[in-house]
């Protein structure tokens, strides 16, 4: 799994007939010290998250599980909503890594 | 699998219930001569482990859902293992 932030959502009006009804959020992936790494994603939404909120998200086949018997063509799905993270190792040095962003428009 | 070490845990009250009553490990993978390799990523814990250990890591769907006894659940890492130990020939890393 991987650790995210939830900047904004994607809405889609025609879509594969096994994701009618589910949310679909953009994630910017994060380091443990919550700055963002890499490129945005869409994920489907299997807990409930909203806009801002720092998640966690599994990749692969697994992402269609938690919605069974249903089989969304996913590849990206929010697991979990963060409550906090424990982090015990010096943070690194920086490596032109960008700050976390601005908090994103409530959508 | 990767060669990894804990470097901290994530606490969540809202996750996917295949996902309860397991630690949630923050685990770097590391290469040979045990430096960061990529990210950290997201781990389920199947044998009690704790931070700073160097730990086995799966990160393929099937072995990770076997290995925490959760199967057709949303989990795709887990740590598996303890490493005591690595021999390597000379030069290897």
């Amino acid at each position: 799994m991987y650790l995210g932030r939830v900047v904004g959502c994607v809405w889609a009006t025609v879509k594969h007939p096994a994701m009618v009804g589910q949310r679909m959020l953009v994630i910017q992936p994060l380091t443990p010290e919550l700055q963002s790494t890499g490129k945005h994603l869409v994920c489907l939404d299997a807990t409930g998250a909203g806009t801002g909120e720092i998640i966690y998200y599994v990749r692969g086949k697994e992402a269609s599980f938690p919605f069974l018997p249903a089989e969304p063509p996913a590849d990206a799905t929010v697991v979990g909503i963060v409550d906090s993270v424990h982090l015990k190792r010096p943070p690194k040095a920086a490596g032109g890594r960008n700050p976390v962003h601005k908090k994103a428009r409530k959508c | 699998m990767l060669i990894a070490r804990v470097i901290g845990e994530l606490v969540a009250t809202q996750k996917h219930a295949s996902h309860e009553g397991r630690k949630l490990l923050l685990v770097q993978p590391l290469n040979l001569d045990g430096s960061d390799r990529g990210d950290a990523v997201i781990a389920l814990d199947a044998v009690d482990a704790g931070v700073g250990d160097r730990v086995l890591l799966v990160t393929e769907g099937f072995s990770a859902m076997t290995a925490v006894g959760r199967p057709q659940s949303p989990i795709d890492m887990a740590v598996i293992g303890f490493i005591d130990q690595i021999d390597l020939l000379p030069g290897a890393d």
